[in-house]
Parts: structure tokens; C-alpha cells; sequence
């Protein structure tokens, strides 16, 4: 935030068709559209930029680039049919986004999955947070200009796409949870094979926090750097590790525990100055209260089932029932072509996803399709505060800015 | 804790707020006018700090009220969530107050719902529309709006000229399948919605 002296320039329309801030903008200030397609932006964010000289004096952000209808899709479909487009929100968390949906429908339902569902469904999560924050921390290295990292982090990344294949039969687009349990149990060998990149990871972690938690340039660049007051963080509804990192205690695992997650013992990381380097240091502590949890999870795995059985009118028995016997061969035939049923009523139910709380509101008329669906993304709510606090910080800033927030357009525009 | 004792008090000192039957959290029904006075103070008396979402429903064309806006508040205090739902009086111009001056979470949430809806929050900085682009003529998510869209030219007149391209309905021939939630369950099975491709007519070029 230092002063500069430049010299006013004037250019006016810089590729920003159609903007009224361009039009509106004065002349002594410089008028810079960043996006929709920019390196910066993780994905099709755009900004229109109000610059004097180094300085942003005004940044708004344009979104829906990636707007697929994806409400609107749901209200046209059976609950099951809807999980694979869940994958497409938040794409860097598939599986946190999966669990979500199906802890929304159930809760509505009124099913009970049982304990070893519930224990494969939190491991999952943590997973797919663990995924989802090596790459926020490796690109956001990255934007500070830092490379190195984001090889360590991409590494493991890897190691858990490979464990991701093996679980739900793809890397990216996972659709692993039904209505009522999840879409088949764990490979043998799988958990050895998890409990070894755990073991792993902090390797790698250490590795990423040498090169850059006490490294100059990265402490130069974040310090200080879009620093979100607690009062701001709250009034623009910021959630999950960007709220945490401006001081706020909410942590929806904890404050509101669901999917048995009151069963294990983690700590909340909690920042004190809501800068970009305070985000660094509580998603990087988030990964190693991650591999917390997933230690004991798998510590006391629970045996049993992994669906609700008794959701004969919610969930698909296995394959194998369907074949030999004439009454899951209906059961499965009524739920495919008609949809899990679920009654009357509304629900709203939050989950902490990586990149805040991913919140469902679901109204039913009864039947297998929801009448509708509104996805409360935590991107949308995290990008909202950009116009407040980006003013005043240099141009260059605003790629750390952006890192730090690390947020996914998928998720942002739906 | 939000437990009887809170609701009571606040249904008390609220008197125009009435309470709805709900399985998860405390719902109320609040009237429009009354809208900003009751999230004022959630905020500054009852300890709901975080609007975490705000949206609409659509209750179709025939219904008496057609529009409802829901919002969703969260407590650090009593750990806990409150819903509102706000009837908008009018069918055609369906309007509420804005409460982005009270909650600036509210101001995007507010112009995506203008976007899907139509629903004009009065009083709001800048209600444009979030998702769509600025020219776009429809809303979306009303229940009358079809899945695959509806022919709309591109915002870029200058494009549009030389490409002579349009936004057209999504081809469904093979797309997603999807259900209707009412009728008989033999038109409630998933199909394919698309009837510009069929055995007998031809597919558009």
C-alpha cells in the first residue's frame, strides 16, 4: 500500500466492452480489464480495474462466465441424478461437495446412514480438503512468484487423485455419495494405501512451509497484504478459512457437527491480522488438522454397513441384491425411475467445505425431484468482499489478493 | 441455544414475525415492510451476525403469492440458524426491501436473485443483473422459463453482425435426463426433454 508517484496517463477503453465503469471512468485514472480468461484469475473471473498509476482505486468483479444453470438443472431431475453436477461446483473438492448434497437430502428424508458411511464420508472430506488446499497453497505460491511449491503440492496432489481413482472410479468428477449412503464401499487395501500418503504428506508439507513461510519475498508480498477486519469478514458473510484467518472462531465441524464429526479431536486454526499470509498459515494448518482426523478414523474403522438399509424408498441396494432377488430388483427399479422419495418440508444445512460453508436450501413437494435447489456457494460470498477491501493496494497485489482467497468459479457462478 | 425460551421472547418483542412449522432450524414469516427492522435487529440485538444466504422461490404461475424470499441467518452466539420467508404482495412486479445497506453479504445475493427472479429489491446500490449478462430478457429460474433456454441474441451487437450467431436451446436429444416431480409415474421416469431431434424429425443443423 505505498505511495507511488507516477505520471497520469489517460487510456480509455482498454478492452472493456460494454462497461459502464469504463465509460464513467476519469480520465486522470486508467481504466484495466483483467479476465474473464487470465492467468490470475483462477479460472473466468473478471475485473475492472480503476487504476492511478500503481494504485487500484476501484476493482469490480464480473462473474457468471461459467454460469451453467445448475439450479435450474436441479429442479428437473431426481435427487440422484443431481450428484454428478454437485462434482462441478467446487471441482477442486468433489467429494466435500458430494456430502454435502447427500447430507442435505437425507436430513429432509429423515435417513440415518450408519456409523462406517458416516466414517468413510468424513475421511473423504478430509481428503478432498487436504486436495483442495495443496493446490490453493501451490498456486497461491505461485502468484507470489514462488514455482518450487507448487511442484511439491502437485506431487501429492497427484498421489491422491490415484487414491481418489481407486475409491469412485475417477480422478476429477468423482459422484461418489447416493441418497442414503455412498456408491460402494471402500477397495481392500485402500485405507493402507491412504494411512501411507498420510504418512507421507507431512514430508511435503515441511518442505512447502521451508520455502515459503519464513521466505522474504513471500513474507513481503503477503504481509500486510488484503488484510479483512473481523467486522468486514462477518458483514460480507465470509466463510471457512478466510473467515477463520481474520479471527472469527466458526468452524461448522465443530459449532455444528454432522456426518459424526464431534467423534474426533482437531483444532481450529484461527488467524489474527485476516491478511493474505494469515489465509497461508491457516490453510496450511488446516492440512495437518486434516491428517489429524483421518489418523483416527482409520485408527477405529468402523465395520457394518455403509448404506442405509432401511431407506427402502431412498437408497439402491448393492448390485449383487438386485440380481438374485425380486424384491431390491423393484426397489432399485422404483427409485431409478421415480428418484429416492422424500416428503414435503425445507431444509438449509451447511457443511465446512475447503473453501468455506457450501450450503444447500431444498424445498420438496414430496416425489424424487426437488421443486428447488439454491446453492449458497462460499466462492460467490468470498469474491463479494473484493470490491470492498482490493482499493487502495497496488496492481500487483491483486494476484496474491486473489491467490489468497482461493476461491473456484465453478462453484462461484454454478 | 435457540430454544424455547429465545423463541418466545423474540416472538414477543417482534409481534408482526409469526413462526412456521420447520424440521431444522427456527422459521419465521416476516412481512415485507417490517423486512428491515427484524434483520437490523438480528444483527444488533439477537447476535445473528452472518446473512449467510438470501434467495427466492418460485411458487408457480397459479399460485396466490408467487414469490418468496427466504433468508438465512447464522449465529456465533447460539450456534444456530434462523430462516425468514418474505411473501412479495405483488405477482407481476414482485418487490421487497433491499437489505444490503444493513448486511453487504446481502448485495450480491440480492442482485443474483433479481437475475433469477425478477424480484426488484428496492433500495439496493446497483441491482443488475450477477449471472446473466446486463441484456439478457428473461429470468431463469421462474417456473415458466424452459430447461434448454430460450433463442436469445448475444449481448455483442458488433459480433453478432459478423457471426450472425445467437444463444440457442440447448440441444437435450441424449442430454441430461430429467423427471417431472407430478402425474402418472409413466411421465415421471427420466427422459430426455429435447423434441427438436427425434426418430421422425430430423436433427437441426
Amino acid at each position: 500500500m505505498s505511495k507511488t508517484v507516477t505520471k497520469e496517463i489517460s487510456i480509455g477503453d482498454v478492452g472493456a466492452r460494454g462497461s459502464e465503469a469504463s465509460d464513467k471512468a476519469d480520465s486522470s485514472l486508467m481504466a484495466l480489464n483483467v479476465g474473464p480468461s487470465h492467468p490470475t484469475t483462477h479460472g473466468v473471473l473478471r475485473l475492472i480495474m480503476e487504476l492511478n498509476g500503481d494504485v487500484i482505486e476501484k476493482c469490480e468483479p464480473v462473474i457468471g462466465y461459467l454460469h451453467r444453470g445448475d439450479e435450474k438443472i436441479a429442479e428437473n431431475m431426481t435427487y440422484n441424478q443431481f450428484v454428478p453436477y454437485t462434482d462441478r461446483l467446487d471441482y477442486l473438492a468433489p467429494l466435500a461437495n458430494n456430502v454435502a448434497y447427500a447430507l442435505t437430502v437425507e436430513k429432509l428424508a429423515g435417513v440415518e446412514v450408519p456409523e462406517r458411511c458416516e466414517a468413510i464420508r468424513v475421511l473423504i472430506c478430509e481428503l478432498a480438503r487436504i486436495s483442495s488446499h495443496l493446490l490453493g497453497m501451490g498456486v497461491f505460491g505461485m502468484d507470489a512468484g514462488a514455482w518450487t511449491p507448487f511442484m511439491y503440492t502437485f506431487t501429492e496432489r497427484e498421489k491422491l487423485y490415484t487414491l481418489f481413482e481407486e475409491l469412485t472410479g475417477a480422478r476429477f468428477t468423482t459422484s461418489f455419495t447416493r441418497i442414503g449412503g455412498v456408491a460402494r464401499d471402500i477397495p481392500e487395501g485402500w485405507l493402507d494405501r491412504v494411512k501411507t500418503f498420510c504418512e507421507n504428506l507431512p514430508k511435503a508439507t515441511d518442505e512447502v512451509e521451508k520455502l515459503l513461510t519464513r521466505n522474504r519475498i513471500f513474507l513481503d508480498r503477503t504481509e500486510g497484504i488484503g488484510a479483512i477486519s473481523k467486522e468486514d469478514a462477518l458483514a460480507y458473510g465470509l466463510t471457512g478459512p478466510n473467515l477463520r484467518a481474520s479471527g472469527v472462531d466458526l468452524d461448522l465441524r465443530k459449532d455444528k457437527p454432522y456426518s459424526g464429526y464431534e467423534k474426533y479431536e482437531f483444532d481450529v486454526p484461527i488467524g489474527t491480522q485476516g491478511d493474505c499470509y494469515d489465509r497461508y498459515l491457516v490453510r496450511i494448518e488446516e492440512v495437518r488438522q486434516s491428517l489429524r482426523i483421518i489418523d483416527q478414523v482409520i485408527s477405529d474403522f468402523p465395520s457394518g454397513l455403509w448404506y442405509a438399509e432401511d431407506a427402502k424408498k431412498i437408497f439402491a441396494p448393492p448390485k449383487e441384491k438386485i440380481m438374485t432377488s425380486m424384491e431390491e430388483l423393484i426397489q432399485n427399479f422404483m427409485i431409478v425411475t421415480e428418484g429416492p422419495q422424500v416428503p414435503p418440508g425445507e431444509i438449509y444445512f451447511e457443511a465446512e467445505n475447503p473453501k468455506g460453508a457450501l450450503g444447500f436450501y431444498l424445498v420438496s413437494k414430496g416425489g424424487g425431484v426437488p421443486y428447488r435447489l439454491k446453492i449458497r456457494a462460499p466462492s460467490f460470498c468470498n469474491l463479494s468482499i473484493l470490491e470492498k477491501f482490493a482499493p487502495g493496494h497496488m496492481l500487483s497485489d491483486i494476484t496474491v489478493i486473489l491467490g489468497s482467497l482461493d476461491f473456484v468459479m465453478g462453484e462461484c457462478d454454478r | 441455544m435457540i430454544d424455547d425460551g429465545f423463541i418466545k421472547s423474540l416472538l414477543e418483542k417482534k409481534g408482526s414475525l409469526s413462526r412456521r412449522e420447520s424440521i431444522d432450524c427456527l422459521t419465521l414469516d416476516c412481512p415485507a415492510d417490517q423486512l428491515k427492522d427484524v434483520v437490523l435487529s438480528f444483527r444488533d440485538d439477537e447476535g445473528f451476525d452472518l446473512l449467510v444466504d438470501l434467495t427466492a422461490i418460485d411458487h408457480g404461475e397459479d399460485a396466490e403469492v408467487r414469490f418468496s424470499v427466504v433468508l438465512h441467518f447464522y449465529s456465533l452466539v447460539h450456534r444456530g440458524y434462523v430462516r425468514l420467508h418474505v411473501l412479495c404482495s405483488d405477482n407481476e412486479n414482485p418487490s421487497v426491501p433491499s437489505v444490503s445497506d444493513i448486511s453487504p453479504a446481502a448485495n450480491w445475493h440480492e442482485r443474483e436473485t433479481y437475475d433469477m427472479f425478477g424480484i426488484k429489491f428496492t433500495g439496493h446500490p446497483d441491482l443488475k443483473r450477477i449471472l446473466m449478462w446486463d441484456e439478457y430478457p428473461y429470468f431463469p429460474l421462474r417456473k415458466e422459463f424452459p430447461l434448454a433456454g430460450i433463442d436469445t441474441p448475444l449481448p455483442a451487437a458488433d459480433v453478432v453482425e459478423v457471426t450472425k450467431a445467437s444463444v440457442e436451446p440447448a440441444p437435450m436429444m441424449g442430454g441430461p435426463f430429467v423427471s417431472s416431480s407430478d402425474g402418472v409415474m409413466s411421465d415421471s421416469e427420466p427422459r430426455a426433454l429435447d423434441e427438436s431431434w427425434t426418430e421422425e424429425m430430423e436433427k437441426p443443423s
